[in-house]
């Protein structure tokens, strides 16, 4: 098993955490500019609390408005990107201890991948808030359509 | 102020943050959400949101660099994750059910405690403790690089440092932040491992400890695309910046001016929190 000794394993564990966040940062910068390319003006209202719309909650959800180009959609998807990183981590952990045929890390690191997918994947079915009260996208002029599903 | 300005001022102090944070070993994040919430009259849900996401690019962008200089206990860090991603769920649920105003009040005190735990002294130890059989058991014992060559050291307490590190867990996912002075508590004092180490453990496990609540924060609305956006580049430019100039800094006097900031900003959470205001 001297193939995948500790030291490989950190190093690749390195690359893998410094390009999730670079490709993040660069999403975000991108969808940034876009944001601003139609939403500078508009004047921001953060005092009161009425959460971000329902499709930017959950992954399915970004993923669609990203896909369409939708400013917010895309900066929404660089930070699923940015959480996905140490996700990532964890799930090469897993394959690094199977391969150093070390059980109790494979148990530990699976236990700890279960409860952060666990967490990003539990569809928010607890949506109570009226539509109307959530906070309003910025309706950009033709370049990136607004969806209009609910 | 439209959503440019706001965003370039939002950005602006975010750089600073991380600049400060880096530089100081404090971490950008336990200023975000104060800056946000007391100078900008950002609603605390939607701070706590953005700089929970701007921590786990910190951390990432950190970790990356320490675990290849071999500080790091990737396995001391990823076994207590078992206890900081429960803790961090159970936090993010919290943090629905809690008044803001109450978290504002916990947050202060989590400010003064941080401010009080980066001025205290802290000898390296010499001595090698006693082999323990959970961190036996568990592999933990392991050696770190020094001027004199690699220092071996021995774990103790695991179920004590374990505890710990659920609540660390559980305050990163109430108030969004990484909680590294309460997880070099666990490592450093309770597990007995080397300074070094456990900061640089402590940062390798705020990220995925900050996924696990991060999950929660977006299916309840808290992350705000275009609030996280110039947190998150912002705290990410200056520690970046920071890591850089790290090495030839003289940080106390630093750390001392940055830990009354924080002092002052942990008095006005808990004053505002306390008076309803938040």
């Amino acid at each position: 098993m001297q193939a995948w000794s500790d030291d490989r394993v950190q190093r690749v564990i390195g690359t893998l955490l410094r390009w999730g966040v670079i490709l993040a940062a660069a999403t975000v910068l991108v969808g940034g500019v876009m944001y601003f390319g139609s939403c500078g003006s508009t004047i921001p209202d953060y005092k009161v609390f009425r959460g971000v719309p329902p499709e930017l909650r959950v992954v399915t959800g970004i993923v669609r408005e990203a896909v369409s180009l939708n400013p917010l959609g895309l900066i929404q998807f660089g930070l699923l990107l940015l959480i996905a990183t140490p996700v990532a981590r964890v799930a090469f952990s897993v394959a690094a201890f199977a391969l150093q045929r070390d059980r109790t890390y494979v148990a530990v690191t699976l236990f700890v991948l279960a409860v952060v997918l666990l967490s990003l994947t539990r569809e928010s079915s607890k949506i109570v808030v009226p539509p109307e009260r959530y906070a309003p996208m910025c309706i950009s002029s033709d370049a990136s359509p607004r969806s209009s599903h609910p | 102020m439209n959503s440019l300005e706001f965003s370039l001022l939002v950005w602006l102090g975010s750089v600073a943050a991380g600049l400060l944070g880096s530089l100081t070993g404090l971490g950008g994040g336990i200023v975000i959400v104060p800056l946000l919430a007391l100078w900008l009259g950002v609603d605390i849900r939607y701070a706590i949101g953005a700089s929970l996401i701007s921590i786990i690019a910190t951390s990432s962008g950190a970790a990356a660099v320490y675990v290849k200089d071999g500080f790091t206990n990737f396995r001391i860090g990823m076994f207590l994750e078992i206890a900081t991603t429960v803790g961090a769920m159970v936090g993010a649920f919290l943090a629905a059910k809690v008044a803001p105003s109450a978290i504002a009040v916990v947050f202060g005190v989590v400010l003064l405690y941080s401010a009080y735990q980066s001025n205290r002294p802290r000898p390296e130890r010499a001595e090698t403790a006693a082999p323990d059989p959970v961190a036996t058991f568990l592999k933990m014992d392991s050696d770190y690089p020094t001027s004199n060559g690699p220092q071996s050291y021995r774990v103790s307490n695991v179920p004590g440092g374990f505890s710990l590190m659920f609540v660390a867990g559980a305050l990163s996912g109430l108030l969004g932040i990484g909680s590294g002075a309460v997880k070099v508590l666990a490592m450093d004092q309770v597990m007995r491992i080397p300074f070094k180490v456990s900061t640089t453990t402590s940062t390798f496990m705020i990220g995925v400890t900050a996924a696990a609540s991060a999950g929660v924060y977006l299916s309840r609305g808290y992350i705000d695309p275009a609030l996280a956006m110039p947190v998150m580049l912002g705290v990410l430019a200056g520690s970046t910046v920071g890591a850089r100039v790290l090495a030839r800094a003289e940080t106390r006097i630093l750390r001392f001016v940055f830990s009354l900031v924080i002092l002052v900003l942990g008095a006005e959470l808990i004053y505002n929190g306390l008076t309803g205001r938040i």
